[in-house]
């Protein structure tokens, strides 16, 4: 019998040798059941009474009356436990499971098994048996001689694949340029709307690629703590959807995108314009493809600083305005940094799968404690940013309101050093940071809006 | 209509968790903790594509067990059955099978699934799901679950057993 603990794990975790600790962990449970293949070839099981030996590596069993456990051939015992909730269901499942040869009394194991998900939560066991859910479907369509795949609906399906959710991260940027733009005298609704489109169709384009080459390099196959924050769509991790289906969705959101673009260019008749545009898309597109691969190299987080700072923010200023200009130039920094920021601490519970794919994230390549400090350094910038633009008079005063959302970077701060190595706790933080760049950008824009009005009323 | 005996239907009826054995690689039996549902004649388990080499093994062997063993599970009753049965796999269309067979019995004995539904996005392939029909055969029945007494047993009527 081995003696080093071995991790409970299952799903695509092998079976192991039993180790001491599986047969402390059996003692904790009020009974086992003993299973075998009975004379008429089915299994059978009975409950029965047990005594565990970490020591000698048995199981002493009570004999059940009216039926032998047999010692010519492998006995199965399995201890489970749930914590039933009234009205709901039931939580705190685990089991442990041994296979050996019993003498009738006295069990030995020879392999072990099990899980507890106080150790592999669900969501992670799940994540763990995707490729066993693979082959099972692989199976099932040759048995049935057409394909089946899993689904989703229609909508859900679109929500998932493209990550349409994020498209707050867009929003932001694209409408502060706007509004600065309006401060300044020049606003075009429809222009304003095509941009606004346009940059978000470039958005789902890039999620869609990033999906395609995260999904092609194996980093989004070796997570297996993805959460609503991270780890990708996955819709081709689960066979939702074909690379094939990826790769044309992504073909054609960029190309929507370029058209929309183009389209503006024409209307503004700004070669700038053209210049910030096809820059997004070769950020965009840099970003995880080759052969740039720009997140592999440790350059990913200011890439999104830049795609959704500058490049978002200025273009959606020059479209209104056609020239570029320094206050949406040092404004367009704030949210490139929070949306860098919400990568950075989503970057955070994929850091083993993104090292093993090769992704140097910063997550992947500082300590714990220095990714921490790096993102309070950020939010400091992005508030430092506000301040010292209205100080310097290139924002208007009412941006200083922008600064009452320094408690919620705080809140981060904090969430981070708590949860730093729990994905799933970490899930609030996230929240809580994808939080912190949307009441910026409301409180900046709402700045925008005041000063517009209050520019209108002084005529 | 089914044939087990009343004491075991009520186990049925409240068991949120028994133990499924099936015939695994090898002849070795292998051990898998269900919910057990219970339509008066047969016993529907149910497995994600996910979990599903117990599918795998089922469709190789039929023949499995089922255990009812743990009064936690089973609202305090304190007595255990073991069912013998012949289980075939449904699958034909893993995304919406187990709707229409299982799911009202499901909702029924883990209300909770109703909110695991919801977010169906979020677990797509925990609701590509096959269906365990078990059809019982035999049945031990131990009242109080006093196993070092023996158990009282009852077999199919032979057109069930067909």
């Amino acid at each position: 019998m081995a003696t080093a603990a071995a991790p409970m794990r299952s799903g695509s975790i092998p079976a192991h040798a039993p180790t001491a600790t599986d047969l402390e962990r059996l003692g904790t449970y009020p009974h086992v059941v003993v299973s075998w293949i009975d004379d008429s070839g089915y299994p059978t099981s009975v409950a029965v009474a047990f005594e565990a030996d970490p020591a000698a590596a048995t199981v002493r069993l009570a004999r059940p009356a009216g039926m032998a456990i047999p010692t010519d051939r492998d006995v199965n015992v399995t201890a489970s436990h749930i914590r039933p909730q009234p009205g709901i269901g039931y939580d705190e499942r685990r089991y442990v499971q041994l296979w050996g040869r019993s003498d009738g009394t006295t069990f030995t194991p020879s392999r072990a098994w099990g899980w507890d998900e106080t150790e592999v939560p669900f969501f992670e066991y799940s994540e763990r048996s995707v490729p066993q859910s693979r082959r099972y479907l692989a199976a099932l369509s040759a048995e049935k001689g057409r394909t089946i795949r899993p689904r989703l609906s229609p909508f859900w399906l679109a929500l998932r694949t493209t990550r349409l959710p994020f498209l707050s991260a867009t929003a932001v940027p694209v409408l502060l340029g706007i509004a600065v733009a309006a401060s300044h005298g020049s606003f075009t609704w429809w222009t304003a709307l095509l941009t606004l489109i346009g940059g978000s169709f470039a958005h789902l384009a890039i999620n869609v690629t990033n999906d395609v080459f995260d999904t092609l390099s194996g980093a989004d196959d070796a997570n297996t703590t993805p959460t609503q924050f991270s780890g990708g769509s996955r819709v081709a991790v689960y066979d939702l959807v074909s690379i094939r289906g990826l790769s044309w969705l992504a073909i054609g959101l960029f190309a929507a995108a370029a058209a929309i673009g183009l389209l503006l260019v024409v209307a503004t008749q700004s070669l700038t314009l053209l210049w910030i545009g096809v820059a997004g898309i070769l950020v965009g597109v840099a970003y995880t493809a080759p052969p740039l691969k720009l997140v592999y190299r440790g350059l990913g987080e200011i890439a999104v600083a830049i795609g959704f700072g500058p490049i978002m923010l200025l273009g959606a200023y020059v479209v209104q305005t056609g020239e570029l200009a320094w206050e949406p130039f040092v404004l367009s920094l704030v949210p490139g940094i929070l949306i860098a920021l919400i990568l950075y601490v989503n970057e955070i519970p994929d850091r083993r799968s993104d090292a093993e794919a090769g992704k140097r994230t910063l997550p992947v390549r500082l300590a714990p404690e220095t990714v921490r400090t790096g993102y309070l350094v950020g939010a400091i910038a992005a508030f430092a940013i506000i301040a010292g633009g209205v100080v310097l008079g290139l924002f208007p005063w009412p941006a200083l309101v922008a600064l009452v959302a320094v408690p919620i970077a705080l809140r981060v701060h904090q969430g981070l050093k708590v949860h730093y190595d729990s994905p799933y706790t970490l899930m609030a933080v996230m929240g809580t940071n994808v939080n912190l760049n949307l009441v910026v950008g409301g409180l900046l824009l709402t700045a925008y809006v005041v000063a517009i009005v209050a520019g209108l009323a002084t005529g | 209509m089914g044939w087990l005996p009343e004491p075991v239907e009520r186990l049925l009826e409240v068991a949120l968790v028994g133990e499924l054995t099936v015939i695994g690689r090898n002849r070795r039996p292998v051990t898998h903790p269900l919910i057990p549902l219970y339509d008066g004649t047969h016993i529907y388990l149910h497995s994600s594509t996910l979990f599903s080499k117990k599918l795998e093994h089922i469709k190789a062997d039929g023949r499995v067990s089922l255990a009812l063993t743990d009064p936690v599970a089973m609202k305090g009753n304190p007595d255990r059955a073991t069912i013998q049965g012949t289980a075939r796999v449904i699958d034909d269309d893993p995304h919406s099978d187990w709707e229409r067979l299982i799911l009202q019995l499901w909702q029924a004995k883990e209300p909770s699934i109703n909110d695991f539904l919801k977010a169906r996005v979020a677990l797509p392939l925990f609701f590509e799901r096959a269906v365990i029909e078990v059809t019982p055969q035999r049945c031990l029945y131990w009242k109080d679950g006093l196993t070092d007494r023996a158990p009282e047993e009852s077999v199919a009527p032979r057109e069930e057993a067909a």
